[in-house]
């Protein structure tokens, strides 16, 4: 977009509307989003509970119920306790939204459709998720009350213990597509919704459920939200805070329960891809960024970004769902949770993949269309394998040799032939990489 | 020069990594809380770490085939790393000493006795 | 607007953000404020390293530096931080003596690296680095054991497999070393402590 822009304007004008634009895009999906969780949460929780949940705001089903909250939220007095710690208090809340706004910089929320297109987005999104722990530990903290500290610090030990088996999760899928781009992860799973890497293999589907546990850990979600447990901390780390900042506290969670749950469909089922694939039957699936636009590649697109997030609010609904059904679990359960069951059964489920991998190439159900990310690392193995037969540190004119030999794709991107070579490239970021790697070892 | 319009080298990555260095060591002399200490420590790993990145980046200089490449990240990476492992410890010792002592500034710690 | 080079503009923003909290952290008297200033500062550090090109290490630091060891030493800070040590005062000779010594060793410092005419950028003109030049796989078969292209690497002809074992083998020992110096055994109480220090 950028780059259309700049023939109008200058340059770093073009940039600036192009990155406001972004942002804009992503703060109204964040925003919208939370109003309408707040909402679904309110009639999931009512239903459960043998209730009708909010009626009466808004016509028939209490549309207007979050608005209502909101402004009646905006008008509260702004308290501070008198032992707080003035900035720190002030903050908290706000380094929390910040950190689960920004995971969506680099998520691809279709096919080349991202803010950013990042080759390790999703470990960006897991290091910036992880982020958010600070502003509950600071509003434990800075409130200067025993209720809140205690908050703070369990949910200190949590998210840290926590993001060891939600790392190892994450990892089978990047293990299987061989890259850490999520649009080619996504773009593996094209087609039939027995595509999806939930399907994979045995390992993977008992790892999806091992990730949902872990995500609904890691968000500070019931079962595992003792860092507010209402019934022992009276509110945990957010009980010395009113008003807006309050409500900055939920929008922050809100977002990062879109966010994991985008993150699992994206991972584990399918992502943009609608279970049948009805874009490529009508042949206007949208093909890659260095492709000519067209407006059926376009309606695809938009069609996929409809499709996760879909399957981002189903993900939401089942965590609401989970929350009104369970009851919450003791810190030391919380703890043997993680480390004596998600722990080994992700590592488990690791291996596991990895054999099947190994042992079935080409998948049994899955037929993953060729793509850069596994051909990347294919090559790179190889070429390793290569030169480690060839006697290591020979001449670099040999190791290009055993590199060409094996590679005939990389090395004719490697003599300056763009993108367009590789049929399936999902994006022009990944592509250049193999070319890169090439040159580097001439 | 005007910096918003040049492009940066390794040069300015090298002298925000002296200041966060100067910060960590003043930090480190200055302190008296173990943890503060710590934090210190931590400044002038991260500055250093800038360094070998700043130097990794063929982009950040002239010349660049002198640049370390690959090599500099991976030894940032290594001291990353390894910095977490040395803050681990270094808290169980601070935990430890805050046990035993009652007190966790390092200026009462001349005891050997624990 | 017309010739706003944005890798500058951006280096501008994340350095001075770094140095600005690096200061921060040793002006500010309460340990629980430092934690939080250094926590801004490595965040932007992580940054400068995006700009240099290294994605890798840069999500390496959001995720091991900032997301596990801060919350570990604010974990650590929270749990020793009580009545007089939150903030601890330093004596006014220690400052200037301090001062001193780091304002020279700051001189010292940046001569050293403004006087390389290599290391002062790209000649203009020349494009900017691009965010994450690095594959992240290349950082991989490099600990896997790649040797580099480097011919006057001696030493490192099995890459950095070797090295790569001893970090595992190190956090190993480092876990199982913390986990036993911190484990909970007698506890004197504070009461008692100051009483042993004062006979």
């Amino acid at each position: 977009m950028a780059e259309a822009l700049s023939e109008y304007l200058w340059p770093s004008v073009a940039y600036l509307v192009t990155g406001v634009v972004h942002a804009l895009l992503l703060l109204g999906l964040v925003a919208v989003g939370t109003v309408i969780f707040i909402w679904m949460e309110r009639k999931i929780a009512g239903r459960i509970q043998d209730r009708l949940g909010p009626t009466r705001v808004g016509g028939k089903f209490g549309w207007l119920q979050t608005v209502a909250d909101g402004l009646k939220l905006a008008t509260k007095e702004d308290t501070m306790p008198r032992d707080a710690d003035p900035i720190l208090f002030k903050l908290a809340p706000y380094i929390g939204l910040c950190a689960s706004y920004a995971t969506f910089i680099v998520l691809p929320f279709a096919t080349g459709w991202a803010a950013v297109s990042s080759s390790i987005s999703i470990f960006l999104i897991i290091a910036i998720l992880g982020l958010e722990v600070f502003s509950v530990i600071l509003a434990g903290y800075a409130s200067g009350s025993k209720w809140s500290l205690f908050g703070g610090m369990r949910e200190a030990a949590q998210v840290v213990s926590y993001e060891v088996p939600l790392g190892l999760c994450v990892l089978v899928p990047v293990m299987i597509a061989g890259t850490m781009d999520l649009n080619a992860i996504g773009e593996m799973q094209r087609g039939w919704f027995t595509n999806w890497l939930v399907f994979h293999d045995p390992f993977t589907f008992i790892v999806f459920w091992v990730y949902l546990t872990c995500a609904t850990a890691s968000v500070n979600r019931a079962p595992f939200d003792l860092a507010e447990a209402e019934s022992e901390l009276v509110a945990g780390f957010h009980t010395e805070y009113s008003g807006v900042r309050w409500s900055v506290f939920f929008m922050a969670e809100y977002n990062s329960m879109l966010l994991v749950s985008m993150l699992a469909s994206i991972l584990f089922l399918g992502g943009w891809h609608g279970p049948l694939p009805v874009f490529d039957w009508a042949g206007i699936a949208y093909e890659s960024a260095a492709s000519p636009f067209s407006w059926g590649g376009f309606l695809a697109n938009v069609f996929g970004i409809a499709n996760l997030i879909l399957k981002g609010f189903l993900g939401v609904a089942v965590m609401m769902w989970v929350r009104w059904t369970l009851p919450r679990l003791r810190i030391d359960q919380v703890m043997r949770t993680c480390l004596k069951y998600c722990t080994p059964i992700a590592c488990f489920c690791f291996l596991g993949a990895a054999i099947w991998c190994w042992a079935f190439p080409g998948g049994v159900l899955l037929k993953p269309a060729p793509f850069a990310g596994v051909r990347e690392t294919d090559e790179m193995i190889f070429t390793l394998s290569a030169e480690a037969t060839d006697g290591v540190a020979n001449s670099s004119g040999e190791e290009a040799d055993a590199g060409e030999a094996a590679t005939g794709e990389v090395a004719a991107s490697e003599q300056g032939e763009p993108a367009a070579q590789q049929p399936n490239s999902v994006d022009s970021n990944a592509t250049p990489e193999p070319a890169a790697l090439a040159g580097g070892e001439q | 020069m005007n910096l918003l319009a040049e492009p940066v080298g390794a040069s300015h990555f090298m002298a925000v990594g002296a200041v966060m260095f100067v910060c960590g060591v003043v930090c480190m002399a200055t302190k008296r809380n173990g943890l503060g200490i710590l934090m210190g420590i931590e400044l002038v790993l991260n500055g250093a770490n800038l360094n070998f990145v700043a130097f990794s980046s063929e982009f950040l200089r002239r010349n660049t085939e002198y640049a370390l490449g690959v090599d500099g990240q991976l030894i940032a990476l290594f001291v990353i790393v390894l910095a977490a492992a040395e803050a681990a410890v270094a808290l169980a010792i601070a935990l430890n000493y805050y046990n035993n002592h009652a007190t966790i500034d390092v200026d009462r710690a001349d005891e050997l006795k624990g | 607007m017309e010739g706003v080079n944005w890798h500058s503009f951006y280096f501008l923003l994340f350095g001075m953000t770094a140095c600005v909290f690096a200061v921060a952290v040793v002006l500010t008297g309460s340990i629980v404020r430092m934690a939080f200033y250094l926590t801004l500062c490595l965040g932007a550090t992580a940054g400068l390293f995006f700009l240099a090109g290294a994605g890798f290490v840069g999500a390496m630091q959001l995720l091991i530096y900032v997301g596990g060891t801060l919350v570990l030493l604010i974990f650590g800070v929270m749990l020793t931080a009580q009545g007089p040590f939150v903030s601890m005062k330093t004596r006014a000779g220690e400052w200037v003596v301090g001062g001193v010594v780091g304002a020279m060793l700051l001189g010292l410092l940046l001569q050293a690296a403004f006087r390389v005419d290599d290391w002062m950028g790209p000649d203009p003109g020349v494009a900017s680095a691009a965010m994450e030049k690095t594959p992240p796989g290349e950082l991989g078969i490099r600990l896997l054991g790649k040797p580099g292209d480097n011919e006057q690497a001696v030493g490192f002809e099995s890459g950095y497999l070797l090295p790569f074992e001893i970090v595992s083998v190190h956090l190993l020992v480092v876990l199982i070393g913390s986990a036993y110096l911190a484990r909970t055994k007698r506890r004197r109480r504070a009461t008692d402590a100051a009483e042993a220090e004062e006979s």
